[in-house]
């Protein structure tokens, strides 16, 4: 596989080049922060962002999508997007809950319609330049990655390596001019890069090492802190929408004006909202805000992890920032219960 | 990861089905019959549950109550609670359903439930799910020991499958006893709660296995009793309710603790469920 140095210059010529020949979502600014729109000019990306409003989920998983129509005669169709798009720019720390996402979709009844959109896409990764002051990513192991996209490009001097790990990534590149291989010398500085990523990113925030938290948890389930942070909470769902690891999901019917056609649309749901566990007849299996607050951080930190062996925080930060009633930081919570 | 490979086929498609048949239980209580329409039998297990589709209303999760069988029909009984119930119970025969299933494990009629005394403890329309299972066990009367099934109900008009319960009391080594919540002008037997029913029930330690299905309130009270008793917690069977709305382990809505109730359930083995503290 092709690993080059792309100077500034020839970066927004390839990026050029890749808009006009494909779909490109990429990391834009957004007022004072970023996101990731649909790109239509190369100067508009920002590499340097520190972390994006939504993660990159909205395009594997959209906010709202239809999975399937229903017509008249009583049969039903499945509508899959399989539109190829790149997206450029995702920090280490997405792409590994990009990958704990595909493991979820896949693992036993897999999703085709996740399952089709993320390969369609072609993920260019970008090593962190920019850091948000919430970003915990050293603490959980997210800082840099090594595996879960097609090309990571990391920022030295006045370029980039351009590292590419797939045969997708390789088709990318032929939409680069000329581009000389990055030397060994280059590529000692992204190993000093990497090592300094992993060691002082905000590494030594969370008390314990992550995958301490499942054992940590077992006997925090009568802990006097969900109740007295649960108290504060608006049960506003906004850390369930900006959670890179959050998927779960509503499904609603929709129908035309003939009321003989219509659609069935699914989008995502959040475990804080007040009936997320509420059943038809009125009975809430989570009732109350404590239940609810407490399930996320259990979920996050020991139920998906005795599912799918991996801890359900990447350590982004967006639910720290996106909290009116700042009781979602995950570092904060873990570590008090860590004090006991 | 593999992104690479697809799976074959979309499993939140359901399958086209038709209303054969319905008519009223009680009030709420409605029993449909259901063909699909690919002419295949369903080839559920007693306790599993189907996602239905009433097109353009929305998908509910209802337990299936008959046993399985060659037949390309099954029978679901409805209680109109919500939005898709209410709709579903509208539907003159003839229309059009959809049909995802079948979902979830099953009662362990066929493995841990074989040669045991069953002692099946059921609320309201807990006895849906827990019909499929009685009458699958009834079919192969020979393969179980003693029987007793309690069954309580709001009012005696709550009370449903009343004539199929008079053909299981004929079965050999059956026995029933029913209470009801409270009473009416006609009413001559037991008034009070299920648990009311409990200390006349011969119970045993190690030949008895207990299946328990009705509202929340239930089993926390129904289990105590049995605990008293002396039964050990992996003999009891619970069938649980949650909100399953993609019955695949997916939309994260029927988590108990790390459980899924749709995936690791409905039913339980109760020791299994001793340290997930949402559970009853």
């Amino acid at each position: 596989m092709s690993i080059k140095y792309i100077s500034d210059a020839s970066m927004q010529e390839w990026v050029t080049s890749l808009i006009s020949n494909t779909t490109v979502y990429g990391v834009q600014a957004k007022a004072d922060r970023f996101a990731y729109e649909a790109l239509a000019d190369a100067a508009a990306l920002r590499l340097d962002f520190d972390v994006t409003i939504l993660p990159p989920k909205k395009y594997f998983q959209p906010l709202v999508e239809k999975i399937m129509e229903f017509h008249e005669d009583g049969h039903y169709e499945s509508v899959i997007d399989n539109t190829p798009f790149v997206l450029f720019g995702v920090h280490p720390y997405d792409a590994v809950a990009i990958a704990q996402m595909d493991a979820v979709f896949r693992k036993d009844n897999a999703d085709i319609h996740y399952l089709t959109r993320r390969q369609q896409a072609t993920i260019v990764a970008c090593d962190i330049q920019n850091t948000s002051p919430t970003m915990f990513a050293a603490c959980m192991g997210t800082s840099t990655v090594q595996e879960g996209f097609d090309i990571l490009l990391t920022r030295i001097g006045a370029g980039y390596i351009a590292d590419v790990r797939t045969e997708k990534g390789e088709v990318l590149l032929q939409y680069l001019g000329d581009a000389p291989d990055a030397d060994p010398l280059l590529l000692a500085r992204r190993e000093q890069f990497w090592d300094d990523a992993h060691h002082f990113m905000n590494k030594y925030l969370l008390k314990c090492a992550p995958t301490d938290l499942p054992k940590l948890l077992e006997t925090q389930y009568d802990n006097k802190v969900w109740e007295a942070n649960s108290a504060l909470c608006y049960s506003c769902g906004s850390c369930n929408m900006v959670c890179p690891t959050c998927y779960c999901f509503e499904v609603i019917d929709k129908v035309d004006w003939s009321l003989k056609e219509g659609e069935r649309i699914r989008r995502w749901d959040a475990c804080m909202l007040r009936d997320f566990a509420q059943v038809a007849g009125g009975h809430n299996f989570r009732r109350s805000r404590e239940e609810r607050y407490r399930h996320r951080f259990y979920r996050k930190g020991q139920y998906l992890w005795k599912r799918m062996g991996q801890i359900a925080c990447v350590g982004c930060g967006r639910c720290t920032s996106a909290c009116t009633a700042k009781i979602a930081n995950p570092v904060e919570l873990y570590n008090t219960l860590l004090e006991g | 990861m593999n992104t690479d490979t697809l799976p074959e086929k979309d499993i939140y498609l359901p399958m086209p089905a038709v209303v054969e048949h319905s008519e009223p239980l009680t009030e709420l209580d409605r029993m449909f019959l259901i063909r699909l329409t690919n002419g295949k039998p369903l080839g559920h297990m007693p306790g599993q549950f189907v996602s239905v589709t009433v097109p353009g209303i929305g998908e509910a999760p209802i337990s299936l109550c008959t046993a399985p069988d060659e037949r390309d029909t099954f029978q679901l009984v409805v209680r109109k609670v919500g939005r898709v119930t209410a709709a579903l119970h509208d539907l003159p025969p003839g229309s059009s359903i959809g049909i995802r299933g079948p979902y979830g494990n099953h009662f362990p009629v066929d493995s841990a439930l074989l040669g045991k005394d069953l002692v099946i403890i059921v609320g309201g329309i807990g006895l849906v799910p827990v019909r499929s299972a009685i009458q699958y066990i009834l079919q192969r009367r020979a393969d179980y020991g003693a029987i007793t099934i309690l069954y309580g109900a709001r009012t005696p008009g709550d009370r449903i499958f009343l004539d199929e319960i008079e053909q299981w009391k004929n079965y050999e080594g059956v026995t029933y006893q029913e209470t009801v919540d409270r009473g009416d002008e006609g009413w001559t037997g037991n008034v009070g709660v299920i648990t009311t029913l409990m200390p006349g029930v011969p119970v045993h330690p190690e030949k008895s296995r207990i299946i328990i299905c009705g509202p929340p309130i239930m089993y926390k009270f129904v289990i105590t009793g049995l605990e008293a008793r002396g039964i050990p917690l992996e003999h009891i069977y619970v069938s649980l309710e949650r909100r399953m709305r993609c019955g695949i382990g997916k939309c994260g809505h029927c988590q108990i603790n790390r459980l899924y109730a749709c995936t690791d359930g409905p039913v339980f083995n109760f020791a299994d469920l001793t340290d997930m503290r949402e559970a009853i």
